[in-house]
This record gives C-alpha cells, sequence and structure tokens, in this order.
C-alpha cells in the first residue's frame, strides 16, 4: 500500500510540537526580513509517528535480515553502542566548551586514536574526516602536501587499480591530481608489469597509489610488498582504502605492509550502523613521515597541564596540517560506538572478527561457486566476487538474481561492481552471520539458479513480495521529480 | 565449514599474507563485557560537564535547540538506522520516501528549487558549493570571494577542498571594506553568511543584484532553525543555499554527526553533488522513489564526477525531516520567534552593564556580539567556576580586531531565569 507523504495528511492548524508560551518582553520584529509564508506541513504527533513508523516498515535493515552487500561491511550494530552515544555527558557536549570541561569526551577520542594506530600499524591519527571518500580526500590532499613540502611541486599523478572503488579515482580528481589505470592480473592481483611500466613512465610526477588490499575481488594482493617497494621507490606514497579493513583486524597492520596512509570506515569495520547512508566516520591513520600533515586539530596529552596522577587532553594543530576538512572534530557520535565496539572486543575479539569474516566467505564462495562463476577463484578474505550470468539462462542478469534474492528475504548483494568482473555478484557475509543464515542464502542462489533456467520470467519480473515491484528508474532521471508540489 | 572450503585451520586462509606481518600481537585493553563498557562509557561520559548541567550561551555553528521525543523515536527505529543507502529500492521505499520529503521541506525553508539529500556538515556543504560554483561556471572563473562572516571553521573547509584546484580564495583577510568592491568577471562566486557568524542579519537583494551583474553565483550559508522567521535566501535571489541542520533534531554531540544541506535552482541540478531522491512509479504504476542522476556521482563516473561523496548523513536527515515535519508551520516559526526575542531581551540586559557594549546596531537573529570590560576566557572561567553558566564564544580566537568581544547565543532552550542569572554574573564580572 502506498503510504501518502507528509504533506498529503497535513491538516491546517496542526502541530506535534508543544514549546513553552515567550517569558520574555518581545521585541518588535525586523518586518522587511519576516518571511510572508513557510510552507511546512502540520500534523499531529500521532499521525506522526505513524507516518514514519510506516515508512519504517518498508525498509530492509540489518534488524530484520541479510545483507551480502561487498565492500559495505553491513555487520550487526550492537545495541549497547546506540545507548553509550545517547549519553547526555556525551550527547549535550557542545564542541566549543573549554577543555577542561570535556575531559572525558578527550579521553575517549585520545584513546580512539591510539587503538586505531595499534590496529593499523600507524604513528599517529585524525578522527576528522567523516565517511570513506572523506577519509580518502583527506588521505590524498595529505600525500599532495608531502610533496609540496619537499619541494617537488612536479607531481600530480595517482595510480589507481581498475578493481578500485569509484571513490578512489573520483577523489584524485577533486585533489586536483591526475589518474593512470592499472590493469589486473589474471589472479586478480595489480598487474606488477603494468604497475613497473607506470611507475617508469611517471616516476617524479608520481603522487602515490591508492590500494585496496584486499581488493574489491576480496583477494589480498600477495605483491603488496613489492607494491609498496616499488610506489616507494620513484618518491611516491602508498595509499590504503580502508574500506575492506574487516579482512585485517588482528590479521596483518596496513602500515606493516608498507601503506603510508589509509582511512578506517567506523560504520563498517567498526560496527557503527549504516543509518540508510550515514552518518560515517572516516578516520586517517599516518606513518611517521605524514603525521604533521593529517587534518586539524588531532587529541593530544598537554604536558604542561598533566601530573603523574592524571593526564589531560587536550586539541592541538599538527605542525604542517593541509587544514580542516570539516567544522569541529568529526563524528563523534559515531566515535562513542567504535570505541564501545572495540572495548567489547580487545584484540582477540578483533582477530577472531576477521577469522571469521574470511572463514565466512570462503565458506559461502565454495556453497556457490560451481553455479555461479568465479573468475578468479582462490582464497579470498572477507567477500568475493561471482559471476551472476547463469549456464542455461543467457538472458538472465545479475540484476534479476539479485531482485529475485528480495522475495527470499535477502537483501540483493553489490552489483556490477567491480568494473572488471562482467555481471558481478559481489558478496560480503561479515562475521556476524551464522552458519544457518549462510546456507540459507546459498540455497536461496542455487534455488534461483534453477528459477532462471525452467522460468527466467520469475526473476525478470522480480521481486513480488516488497513493497513496490521493479522501479522505473529511466524514467526517474528523465522526468526529474525532486519535490512534491501542491496540486 | 573448514572441511567444504578445503582446509585444516582458519589460520590457512591467511597464507597470502606476508608472513613477517602476520597475526600481529595487538597492544588493546583486555575486553569488557557489556556491563562493565558501561560503566567506564559512564565515568567518561560524567567527568564533562555539559549544557544540561547548567545555562549555556555557547553557539557559533553548534546550537542547543529542543527535539521533540518523537524525533528520537523515528531515530531508533531499526529499520531506519540498520539500513543500508538505498541502492535497493524496492525494499528502501521508507527511506526514499523520507529524504523526498526532507528535500521537498529543505527547498520550503531556503526557497530553492532544489535540494540534495544530506552534505557531512555546513562547512563540507559550503567547500561543495564552490566546487559547484566553479563547474557551473565551466572553470573560466577561479576567483571565490568569502566574506569574514562566515563560519571561520567553513571558511578553513572551502581552503582545504579546494588547495588542489587552483583557485584564489579572497575577501576574508579583512583587507576588503565591501566584499562587492572585489567581484569581478573572474569570480565565480560570492559566498555569505545569514545570520552571519555574528548573528547579524540583513537584506540581501543588492548583494545578489551586485554578484550576478558581473555573472557571479551567490551562496548563502544560512541557520535553517532562523528561516522559520526570516525570508529565505531564495527570495533574496540566492543560486546555491547550504547550511548546518545541526538545530534541527541533531543535538550537540560534541560537533558531529550534524547535518549538511545543499539547495540550488534547477538548473544547476546536475552540478550539485551528492545523493538525490526521485520519485517515479514501479511496473504496477504505483508511486516509488529511487535515487536518480548518479550518473553525476563517483561510483558510475569515477574520475569525472562532481565530487567523490559517497556516504552522507541519512539518519541526521531524517531526523530534521522528522522535526520540521513535527514542529510544522506553527512551531518553526514558534521557535524562531523565541530565540529572537530572548536573544533580544539578553542583548538589551547585558549592554545595561558598563563595560559592555555592542559593536553596532544591526538586526539580528539569536547571537549577537558584545565587547566586555575583561578578556573572555576570563569571563568565561568565573562564569563557570562561580555560576555554573557557560558562556559565550571568545571572537579574539578567530578576529583580532574583536578581542575581548564574545559571541553570546541565546535560543528557546534558554529560560528567562538562566539569562538573569547571566546577567546577574556579567555584572559581577565589570565591578
Amino acid at each position: 500500500m502506498t503510504q501518502p507523504l507528509i504533506f498529503e495528511i497535513s491538516r491546517p492548524g496542526r502541530c506535534a510540537a508543544v514549546l513553552p508560551a515567550l517569558d520574555v518582553p518581545p521585541t518588535e520584529l525586523p518586518d522587511t526580513l519576516v518571511r510572508d509564508d513557510l510552507p511546512l506541513p502540520e500534523v499531529s504527533e500521532a499521525d506522526l509517528v505513524r507516518h514514519y513508523t510506516r515508512l519504517s516498515q518498508k525498509n530492509y535493515a540489518v534488524d530484520i535480515g541479510y545483507y551480502p552487500l561487498g565492500s559495505c561491511t553491513m555487520k550487526y550494530n550492537p545495541k549497547i553502542n546506540e545507548e553509550m552515544a545517547r549519553l547526555p555527558g556525551f550527547a549535550r557536549l557542545h564542541p566549543y566548551q573549554d577543555a577542561y570541561i570535556v575531559q572525558g569526551a578527550l579521553f575517549l577520542m585520545y584513546h580512539l586514536q591510539e587503538f586505531l594506530k595499534e590496529i593499523g600499524g600507524f604513528a599517529a591519527v585524525s578522527l576528522q574526516p567523516a565517511a570513506g571518500a572523506h577519509g580518502e580526500l583527506t588521505g590524498v590532499l595529505m600525500m599532495r602536501a608531502y610533496h609540496l613540502d619537499r619541494g617537488e611541486d612536479g607531481r600530480d599523478v595517482i595510480l589507481v587499480p581498475d578493481s578500485a572503488h569509484g571513490t578512489n579515482p573520483a577523489t584524485t580528481t577533486m585533489s586536483g591530481l591526475r589518474v593512470v589505470e592499472i590493469p589486473s592480473d589474471a589472479r586478480g592481483n595489480v598487474d606488477m608489469a603494468a604497475l613497473k611500466a607506470a611507475c617508469e613512465e611517471h616516476g617524479d610526477r608520481l603522487v602515490g597509489m591508492m590500494l585496496t588490499n584486499p581488493n574489491t575481488l576480496g583477494l589480498f594482493d600477495e605483491n603488496v610488498g613489492e607494491i609498496a617497494e616499488l610506489v616507494h621507490g620513484v618518491g611516491g606514497l602508498l595509499y590504503g582504502d580502508g574500506a575492506n579493513m574487516n579482512a585485517l583486524l588482528g590479521i596483518a597492520r596496513p602500515g606493516d605492509l608498507g601503506f603510508d596512509v589509509l582511512h578506517y570506515n567506523l560504520h563498517k569495520t567498526f560496527s557503527a550502523p549504516h543509518g540508510g547512508g550515514g552518518p560515517g566516520s572516516g578516520p586517517v591513520g599516518a606513518s611517521e613521515r605524514l603525521a604533521e600533515f593529517l587534518p586539524a586539530p588531532v587529541v593530544a596529552v598537554d604536558p604542561e597541564e598533566s601530573d603523574e596522577e592524571s593526564l589531560f587532553y587536550t586539541f592541538v594543530d599538527p605542525l604542517k596540517s593541509i587544514g580542516r576538512v570539516k567544522a569541529f572534530y568529526g563524528h563523534f557520535g559515531v566515535m562513542v560506538r567504535a570505541y564501545a565496539y572495540i572495548r567489547m572486543l580487545g584484540a582477540e575479539g578483533l582477530r577472531r572478527v576477521a577469522e571469521y569474516a574470511v572463514l565466512n566467505a570462503n565458506y559461502l564462495k565454495e556453497r556457490v561457486k560451481d553455479t555461479y562463476p568465479v573468475p578468479y577463484d582462490r582464497i579470498c578474505m572477507h567477500e568475493f566476487v561471482c559471476e551472476g550470468r547463469l549456464a542455461g539462462a543467457p538472458d538472465v542478469h545479475a540484476l534479476d538474481v539479485s531482485k529475485r534474492l528480495i522475495d527470499y528475504g535477502f537483501h540483493p548483494p553489490t552489483n556490477y561492481f567491480p568494473l572488471i568482473v562482467p555481471e558481478a555478484l559481489m558478496i560480503e557475509p561479515t562475521e556476524t552471520e551464522s552458519k544457518d543464515t549462510l546456507d540459507a542464502f546459498a540455497d536461496a542462489l542455487l534455488r534461483i539458479a534453477e528459477e532462471a533456467r525452467t522460468e527466467p520470467d520469475l526473476l525478470h519480473e522480480a521481486p513480488y513480495t516488497a513493497p513496490v515491484r521493479r522501479l522505473d528508474e529511466v524514467r526517474a532521471a528523465k522526468d526529474l521529480i525532486l519535490r512534491w508540489e501542491p496540486d | 565449514m573448514l572441511a567444504a572450503i578445503g582446509v585444516r585451520s582458519i589460520e590457512e586462509l591467511f597464507e597470502d599474507v606476508p608472513e613477517h606481518v602476520l597475526f600481529p600481537a595487538l597492544a588493546l585493553p583486555p575486553a569488557l563485557s557489556e556491563m562493565e563498557v558501561r560503566w567506564e562509557m559512564e565515568m567518561l561520559a560524567g567527568a564533562n560537564l555539559t549544557a544540561a548541567d547548567g545555562p549555556c550561551f555557547l553557539g557559533a555553528g553548534a546550537y542547543q535547540h529542543f527535539v521533540p521525543a518523537v524525533v528520537d523515536t523515528v531515530l531508533r527505529r531499526g529499520e531506519f538506522y540498520t539500513a543500508y543507502t538505498p541502492y535497493q529500492p524496492e525494499i528502501s521505499q521508507g527511506t526514499l520516501q523520507a529524504m523526498f520529503e526532507y528535500q521537498t521541506m529543505i527547498c520550503d525553508l531556503t526557497g530553492m528549487e532544489v535540494s540534495n539529500a544530506s552534505h557531512y556538515d555546513g562547512a563540507t556543504a559550503t567547500a561543495e558549493a564552490v566546487i559547484a560554483a566553479i563547474n557551473i561556471q565551466r572553470m573560466k572563473r577561479r576567483k571565490v570571494v568569502v566574506s569574514p562572516f562566515v563560519h571561520p571553521e567553513y571558511r578553513a573547509v572551502v581552503r582545504t577542498y579546494t588547495q588542489g584546484m587552483g583557485l584564489t580564495v579572497v575577501g576574508d583577510d579583512g583587507a576588503a571594506a565591501d566584499v562587492v568592491s572585489l567581484l569581478d568577471e573572474g569570480t565565480a562566486c560570492l559566498i555569505v553568511q545569514y545570520p552571519d557568524f555574528l548573528g547579524r542579519i540583513e537584506d540581501l537583494s543588492d548583494l545578489a543584484k551586485a554578484a550576478h551583474a558581473v555573472g557571479v553565483l551567490l551562496v548563502v550559508v544560512t541557520d535553517p532553525v532562523a528561516l522559520g522567521l526570516l525570508k529565505p535566501p531564495g527570495a533574496f535571489g540566492a543560486d546555491i543555499v547550504v547550511g548546518e541542520g545541526q538545530g534541527m533534531g541533531a543535538g550537540l554531540n560534541f560537533g558531529g554527526p550534524y547535518l549538511g544541506f545543499f539547495a540550488t535552482r534547477k538548473e544547476f541540478v546536475r552540478k550539485m553533488a551528492g545523493r538525490l531522491v526521485g520519485q517515479t512509479n514501479d511496473q504496477e504504476g504505483n508511486r516509488g522513489f529511487v535515487l536518480t542522476l548518479s550518473t553525476r556521482e563517483q561510483h558510475i563516473r569515477r574520475e569525472k564526477a562532481s565530487s567523490n561523496i559517497c556516504t552522507n548523513q541519512g539518519l541526521v536527515a531524517l531526523a530534521a525531516a522528522v522535526y520540521m515535519a513535527a514542529l510544522g508551520k506553527c512551531g518553526m516559526r514558534q521557535v524562531a520567534e523565541l530565540c529572537y526575542h530572548k536573544a533580544h531581551y539578553a542583548q538589551q540586559r547585558t549592554l545595561e552593564i558598563s563595560g559592555f557594549s555592542a559593536i553596532d546596531d544591526r538586526p539580528f537573529f539569536k547571537e549577537f556580539a558584545v565587547r566586555c570590560p575583561r578578556p573572555v576566557q576570563e569571563i568565561n572561567d568565573y562564569l563557570l567556576d562561580e555560576w555554573g553558566i557557560i558562556g559565550g564564544y571568545d571572537l579574539g580566537r578567530d578576529y583580532p580586531d574583536l578581542k575581548d568581544h564574545m559571541l553570546l547565543c541565546v535560543t528557546e532552550m534558554n529560560p528567562r531565569e538562566d539569562i538573569d542569572a547571566l546577567v546577574e554574573a556579567l555584572q559581577e564580572v565589570a565591578l
């Protein structure tokens, strides 16, 4: 059933909020600056709550079922974290309060920086970036600033593998730099011959390389050490896209693998919820030589104000900072959730996260790979990519398989990415799913493959059980209705 | 499961990882149970003094506004906060419809034609406005003029974002008496804030005309709570309206997550970054909503995208939507009027104290700057230590000319007793 828009249930005179009466003498309003009309909805509280509750029921969510979304790490979001983020001692702090009355918050931020340094193997961390792509922008601007600081202003090339997330090339352009794409080899790794050639060709123009490891095929690039050597050898830096960090917790530290800078996704790896698209949080870790370029400010111990009994935390600006990348200090509310998560798991728990994530992915791959071809079939990390084109069903596409999965109660996997796999279905189970769930999901995929052969139209028309049928996306882009208009 | 994979141990799954870095011993504190984590977090939260513990007059871009209970009731629904980005529209209609409604209300509030589904915060939305303006001007105009009374941190973020783009950002060093004098044929956009960082409001029509006369786009950074009362920037001729939506349901949260909103004219929609929800039909003709114009975005266009933004502030935008719908036509106006009258009462009472004076007599909304008889830090220390009051923002941090000037913010959350207490405390300071 279609839920009316909030504007369509609006009736003159209704209001869902009761505000206090004015308790001071009024001042004359600045007439020429007062608006004539404020066309906002007028609804009662009961109507409002029902409206949003009904809307919520049209969503799929982690609390409802399983998301095999590759590169998105849709793990379960522990409920304690939500409560902790709402403690008034955190939620009602103004960002400009003096440091000495926000020591609890600064303690949390300082120690989260320390945890992330330790987990990633970096010399310093800034919590300021708001999301993964924002962390990328931060990291690439830091690499650029590093070269400029050394007087090397001719460097403007960033190497990006063809399997990379779209944010990598987009970030490069935003930073005023140029993308040179590096192909993948037959094993799904970076093609070393192509990389060598690119390093030779662009050597003194190279800012660095952006690498996701494990890459978007879910494969650990075995040549990562050699890649780092090649890039470093011509004066470049190695950027790590931390979207796939869930595979590395307690397994290997990007800093030890030769990465100079990396963003973490607190909303993927560290269990903060995705919120229907955000907010995320994309802290950036940096090696010794890049630490002083981190965005300002970071939390540090103030030696002047500290004594043996207690440390005093304060904000400081790194020496050669690229500047601030957002107002204030980052998504503190998301940091609280990540801090609670790391505290509850400890070192062993974090390693178990990665181990089970990788175990689940490999198990699922084994269960489906005879039906859904896996073009790069080797032991994978936390995710794998198979093809959604099926033997005996030439007209069925990855999209059809995905939409049919909805009828089986699952969220579809990531489709058509990475671009180097035709009809890609990118599957990331995460560690929080049980074998029962994985089996049910694999069974559904196999049954759908059978349907694809016997009743392909069933797939073309799917889903049948969702709140709406397949939506006309072409029409949406053509007619472009981006807001409600009164009749 | 190991047998199905064909390995003997979990460790074997990591054979591709170089052995010398494998399985590092992480030096992290030992794991805690849920109960212990709660104790630790409550202890940390309790070590802070908050705006809930006493009167607070800090604003400067982060505001205490009342959040009706319905907002968090909606946000705590797992169907909303544990959902993914609505790339699969058939099972994301809740998020998509709520965002479509959000976009509509942002348009109505700002007086603009189209709004995206959010940016990270007011500062990054401002930086994205600059990038949009440069693209709208086909990269031919490389100068950005910014008023000194745009939030200092927003100006800093604009500079950070654009450091690799070869732009000139001018106007906020205090050298020019009037930003209009800096506009020319090489200028892409002019950025002003309304109410400005010092809380002041003015008719922007002449500014818009002056900008448009030389082909310059007017970008207005605004406070949506003020727009419950004030003429929207769209009515003055603004081309892009951005700002911080935190005041609408997000709470203070020590600076984030907040909400960047971005609205513009329909003709510029393809230059606007960020996700966008559009209306369409399903195959049975029912109304439905999808993410649209994704060909502007990084996952499709890669290095040619209008921005690298991917994750946005979905849940905070939902909070703003619920807030706008809950307060609605009457409530939004009422909140804005409460802020206006209380701030003016506070200003009048403060200016009666000897030693405190106004910097000018321009109209203002909920914040005002006062010249103080002593350094602001000293005054704030006194307010807190003796009265338990969190005082104002020290403008000397950003404006050398405004040393010993305090920016005070008064909202509906400050009852008259708080304001009277502040005035009494300031009287003691002045002695």
